[in-house]
């Protein structure tokens, strides 16, 4: 309940952050605060040193620039929820952030914190995943754009490199025919993802040209359920058609297990919520 | 008495310092000096302490002090006692903190006092202990195993107690001529409470006249003081005071004398400054006192009709580490007394053996033993009317004690005083509209859709008494209550009761019941509790004890103070005793309404004294110790509808209707919230919580990310009512309502969910009704 | 290492200096002694801490002071204007939302949060937006209740 001691900066500007991060370089990342605090409080993690980047006014905020939605890295998942821009552009990412912790955990928990802390059982993942984002990092050497399927990289762990900032993240407008969906299955205490399927698909003329789906909280990293993805192209998104494509598509090796999901009843579910977000998709594509 | 509070649904008095934020619970409390104590927790199960190394915490800036059990012990601190022993069991001692060994993980082994609480949290985590690991267990069928390794060795066996009720013989016999018999297999898993306030204790030290404050989260204040002063601390009772401010609820795990207190106490001398603990949650996993945690074999067998014969319990209840304070009263007379739950059952047997393991204590949580007792009545009533064909409803209704038995003589010590069990389950079907459910439940199964319901009739005893009975039966304090009711010199009223409301309403219900016998505004009327400065030696509150037996406690105060005011009254009048009457707060002549003393005028001259009757004491005051003649038993009916997703396992509860019986209701507003807070608890064990140890009796479900409490959407709206059939023996007519929506509701949401997977041929499973649990059995089924 | 922090809270600016370790509970509770916020847990679940930090609900556990730098805080304390009980008190008051108190001022400022960008909700959506707020008394019932009068309430007043 109690954190250990910790210096603070605060840094008003990307650029300060990057040097205050230089300057420190056992410091953590300070955003919202939702995923590191947390740890801070159970001891479990006791950095000496905090940056807070939470007041820099460029991280922040929703915009478009052609086909690509902006989002800053700072922006609450409450504001993921409610954003009209969003609802038009990319409306997985609000129905998304709507079912993460809850409301107040929402008003300060930000997307980029929970991405770059990449908590397995978190609910952005898996979109980012089937939206086909990618991360911005500003670091010492500059900026690079880091694709959803290589910034996740394990359990806890990004490809964020030490030093380095997570600023925005690129999101791909949705297309017209475009169906999405997010099933979740939650922990009952927790309310993280037991296991959480976000689908995209893409229909035209009646038949899928292509679906994604990423699943999250099932492993100790979000991945894409290929094997329904694949089995899904190119053919008309009926139900038997997709409960022929999620059976035992996802299969028990390598998931997790605790006492509440066995990595078989994991994988079950992986199976069962792909097949509702994928109905659900269908629906809205049509 | 004129009615005018009594029965209405009133405002609660005490809610405008809460809803402001104004409530003052044991952590809001500071004072100059105040320093703050860190537990340093063991984290094994079980090991050998070989040496405490304090050097580096007690040199770490702002820490004023480091103790160890060692500290404690020697300077002649005993241990926590056990205030329900019965025959021949083990009582090992129980120190504040480990001396030689911990026997469960988060058992306090140095405390650490400081300047704040985070510098605290920092040297805590300073102090070294060298442990030797050693085996340990943390299932009780596992510590009665040949070769387990035992807890105590007092007990090498780790058998605690073996007790038994009923009558085995006749028992047995039943089952000989049993027409049909089922039997379950029950687990009845460890609950963790989780009050959500943390428990926390501040004590403070005077040496100008060597006396003591504590303020303490409990239940129970003067059972807080007597059981430090007399039996750890050896403080002088009169030296100790014991404030239990408001109390952010209890359930059970604020009844009982814990380390962390005494610590507290101990070090405030030792230190020469005030010392305050709050728990964090992790500790509250690991130290409040558990509940439940049965292990059951339970056999019912009926004759040809389908009338029972008799029922057989062999349970193992798991006790923990050590003997929490009413310990061995839960899994037994709590238990064994309730087997007969609404039935006329001719023959009981049960045998329970209470087992030490290397787990936090267990002790009484709402409902306790009674929730228990009810499972396992209730799982088999449902068990028995599947096997043979009959409506869950009915088999019940055949099997009620009908209402021309009461009192009735269960085969299990209790004499149950007044029921009607039928009006309750007649009310509660028809608020369903049972029959009409049942033709949906049939339909919506041919849609693939599983609904369930589940009926529960149980039976409470709350109010346990009388003290010389609970006495015979190993208890080591009467079950009474005390009142003291002060009349001040202008007519207003103050009472001391001896029970103590952590969220249960009392200052608002025994201020209506005060307000109507004396005829006053209840604005004229203040409940003062929690504070052994003031209030007469009490019991405190649990076991709905506190409207039956507090309330009727102030009722004979009130019968005490009215005759004296009478006397001085007709002084007054001029008439004769007899001849006053007094109704409505006035004092008048029998006939002559119009000649008149009011009650503050006979109040006033109960202190002034000079026109008064020759002979008379002045002032106006009474106590009285009330002790029950017998049990309250409330009763009800409570039935659940479910629907099982069968594809993922999950359960979601529908509807929930509760008729319960408490005989008269002094704050229905109070007494319905009661119910609903009871039900979510009764839904929490079926569907949710359950404390999860690993094979080295690691406690995995350690804090709220683990362990589920019901949130809001996690029940649905409630629907409640209620049949009156008064208690025939207490003054007020009233029963217990505090725990019988717990007691009732886990059996009717299990049997609800077992109604719903009837079609998949499965019977019983085990609560916390997962959905994982649930996927695995029709799993199962479907394969079989 | 100590910060410099100014806080308006309940409509009062304060100026302390804090231990950046230090949480904005904390600061409510131990420096400004405002202890109608709770600590209920320590894994930012149990909701009894909840404030409003410029108008919307936040688990003042699970924040440092520092950061509330310049922020608007609403505590319990605040809610109530010129004497007068907010709807939500009054709702939890005249519904019985409440019975040992140890949640209710979490409780009401998250419904607070709710109300702001719902002003008719549901029951379902009720239950919903309590989420992040245990109670152990009162099963939820009487303080879904309580919501809906405050909703009504403030609708009226609108």
């Amino acid at each position: 309940m109690y954190p250990a001691a910790f210096d603070y900066y605060r840094a008003t500007t990307l650029q300060e952050a990057l040097s205050l991060l230089k300057q420190h370089p056992e410091a953590k990342v300070l955003a919202g605060g939702h995923s590191l605090i947390p740890l801070m409080k159970l001891r479990l993690a006791s950095p000496s040193a905090l940056v807070d980047i939470g007041r820099i006014a460029e991280l922040k905020g929703i915009r478009r620039t052609d086909g690509t939605v902006v989002i800053g890295a700072l922006t609450t998942h409450r504001e993921v929820e409610f954003s009209e821009a969003l609802k038009q552009w990319c409306p997985l990412l609000p129905e998304v952030a709507a079912q993460i912790g809850d409301p107040a955990v929402r008003n300060m928990g930000t997307l980029g914190g929970s991405l770059a802390h990449a908590d397995p059982a978190a609910d952005y993942p898996a979109a980012m995943l089937v939206l086909g984002a990618s991360m911005k990092a500003v670091g010492p050497g500059g900026e690079r754009m880091i694709p959803a399927e290589a910034f996740f990289v394990g359990m806890l762990t990004t490809a964020l490199q030490p030093g380095e900032i997570l600023t925005e993240v690129h999101v791909p407008v949705l297309g017209p025919g475009t169906g999405w969906a997010y099933e979740k299955f939650p922990h009952p205490a927790s309310r993280y993802a037991v296991v959480g399927v976000a689908a995209v698909v893409r229909v035209e003329g009646g038949v899928c040209r292509e679906a994604r789906v990423g699943i999250t909280g099932a492993a100790p990293k979000a991945f894409r359920a290929t094997a329904i993805e694949q089995a899904l192209a190119g053919r008309p998104l009926e139900e038997a058609t997709i409960r022929a494509a999620v059976e035992k598509a996802v299969g028990p090796e390598g998931l997790l297990s605790d006492p509440f999901a066995s990595a078989e009843y994991r994988a079950h579910l992986c199976a069962v919520l792909a097949r509702r977000a994928l109905l659900r998709a269908a629906r809205r594509a049509a | 008495m004129a009615t005018r509070y009594f029965g209405v649904a009133m405002k609660r008095r005490e809610d405008p310092r809460f809803i402001a934020g104004r409530g003052t619970y044991v952590d809001d409390l500071t004072l100059p000096g105040l320093t703050y104590a860190a537990m340093v927790r063991s984290p094994y199960a079980h090991a050998r302490i070989k040496a405490i190394h304090t050097d580096k915490a007690r040199q770490h800036p702002g820490v004023i002090a480091v103790f160890t059990g060692r500290d404690m012990v020697e300077s002649g601190v005993k241990s926590l006692p056990c205030g329900w022993l019965l025959p021949g069991m083990k009582l090992p001692p129980h120190y504040p903190m480990a001396v030689d060994k911990v026997r469960h993980v988060g058992e306090i082994v140095a405390v650490v006092i400081a300047e704040d609480r985070y510098v605290a949290e920092d040297a805590a985590a300073l102090v070294e202990v060298e442990y030797e690991p050693l085996p340990a267990v943390a299932d009780a069928e596992k510590a009665l195993q040949p070769g387990a390794p035992a807890v105590h060795d007092e007990a090498p066996d780790n058998v605690c107690f073996r007790w038994s009720i009923g009558d085995a013989e006749k028992t047995e016999e039943a089952f000989r001529r049993a027409h049909r018999t089922v039997r379950l297999h029950l687990v009845n898993q460890r609950l963790i409470p989780n009050a959500i306030e943390p428990r926390a204790a501040m004590a403070q030290y005077n040496p100008a006249t060597d006396e003591y404050t504590l303020w303490v989260t409990s239940q129970n204040p003067h059972v807080h003081r007597l059981l430090m002063a007399a039996f750890v601390l050896g403080i002088p009772e009169h030296k100790l005071r014991v404030i239990s401010p408001d109390v952010g609820g209890g359930f059970g795990s604020k009844i009982f004398v814990y380390p962390e207190e005494t610590i507290v106490t101990w070090a405030a001398k030792r230190v020469g400054r005030p010392v305050k603990w709050t728990a964090r949650r992790r500790e509250s996993f690991v130290s409040d006192a558990h509940g439940r945690d049965h292990i059951t074999e339970a056999e019912l067998a009926v004759d040809e009709r389908g009338k029972i014969l008799g029922l057989r319990v062999r349970t193992i209840a798991n006790l923990g580490a050590y003997l929490s304070t009413f310990a061995p009263a839960i899994p037994t007379y709590l238990y064994g007394t309730l087997l007969s739950g609404q039935y006329e059952i001719p023959a009981i047997s049960c045998e329970v053996t209470g087992v030490f393991t290397h787990t936090t204590p267990v002790d009484a949580y709402r409902g306790a033993g009674r929730p228990e007792a009810t499972y396992v009545v209730e799982r088999l009533m449902d068990r028995m009317a599947r096997e043979l064909g009959e409506d869950p409803a009915e088999f019940r209704r055949k099997n009620f004690i009908p209402p021309d038995k009461f009192p009735y003589q269960t085969p299990v010590a209790l004499q149950y005083d007044s029921g009607n069990y039928e009006g309750a389950l007649n009310k509660a079907l028809e608020m369903i509209n049972y029959k009409e459910l049942r033709r949906q439940q049939e339909e919506l199964r041919r849609q693939g859709r599983y609904i369930g319901i589940g009926l529960s009739c149980y039976i409470e005893a709350c109010g346990i008494a009388p003290s010389q009975v609970v006495g015979s039966l190993g208890a080591q304090a009467g079950l009474w209550e005390s009142a003291l009711v002060r009349v001040h010199p202008t007519g207003k009223v103050t009472v001391y009761t001896g029970t103590h409301a952590h969220g249960q309403g009392h200052e608002t219900a025994f201020a209506q019941i005060v307000a109507d016998e004396l005829g006053i505004p209840i604005e004229d009327v203040e409940i003062v509790h929690g504070d052994t400065g003031s209030v007469p030696f009490g019991m405190g509150t649990y076991g709905s004890r506190s409207a039956p037996v507090g309330g009727s406690a102030i009722v004979l105060s009130l019968q005490k103070i009215k005759e004296k005011a009478r006397k001085i009254a007709a002084h007054l009048l001029e008439a004769a005793e007899e001849d006053v009457v007094f109704e409505d707060g006035k004092f008048y002549v029998r006939g002559v309404p119009d000649r008149f003393k009011t009650w503050g005028e006979v109040a006033l001259q109960a202190y002034l004294a000079h026109n008064y009757p020759p002979g008379l004491e002045p002032g106006l005051e009474a106590s009285s110790f009330y002790d029950p003649k017998n049990f309250t038993f409330p009763f009800g009916t409570h039935i659940a509808v479910v629907e099982v997703d069968p594809e993922t396992g999950k359960v979601k509860i529908l509807r929930y209707v509760a008729v319960d019986d408490a005989g008269r209701i002094i704050n229905p507003l109070i007494a319905e919230g009661q119910v609903h807070g009871g039900i979510a608890q009764g839904v929490g064990q079926a569907l949710l919580e359950g404390a999860v140890y690993d094979e080295n009796a690691q406690l995995l479900s350690a804090s709220l990310l683990d362990y589920a409490l019901p949130r809001a959407d996690d029940l649905p709206a409630f629907e409640i009512d209620h049949t009156v059939t008064p208690c025939p023996h207490n003054p007020l007519g009233v029963k217990g309502i505090g725990e019988t929506g717990t007691i009732a509701a886990t059996a009717a949401v299990v049997n609800a969910v077992m109604d719903a997977l009837a079609p998949f041929g499965i019977h019983h499973l085990d609560m916390p009704l997962t959905p994982q649990k649930i996927w695995k059995a029709i799993q199962a089924a479907r394969a079989a | 290492m100590k910060i410099p922090v100014t806080v308006t809270v309940n409509g009062q600016v304060v100026q302390r200096e804090v231990e950046p370790r230090m949480l904005l509970v904390h600061f409510l509770r131990e420096v400004l002694g405002l202890t109608g916020t709770h600590v209920g847990c320590d894994t930012s679940q149990c909701g009894a801490c909840v404030v409003l930090m410029d108008g919307r609900a936040v688990k003042s556990c699970t924040l440092f002071a520092v950061q509330a730098d310049g922020a608007q805080i609403t505590t319990i304390e605040g809610l109530a204007r010129d004497g007068r009980l907010h709807p939500l008190q009054e709702g939890f008051w005249e519904m019985h939302g409440l019975q040992c108190g140890f949640c209710t001022p979490g409780m009401i400022l998250a419904a607070y949060d709710l109300l702001q960008r719902n002003p008719n909700p549901t029951e379902e959506e009720i239950r919903h937006a309590l989420e992040g707020n245990y109670c152990r008394c009162t099963g939820y019932h009487n303080i879904v209740r309580a919501v809906r009068y405050a909703a009504d309430r403030l609708r009226v007043q609108a």
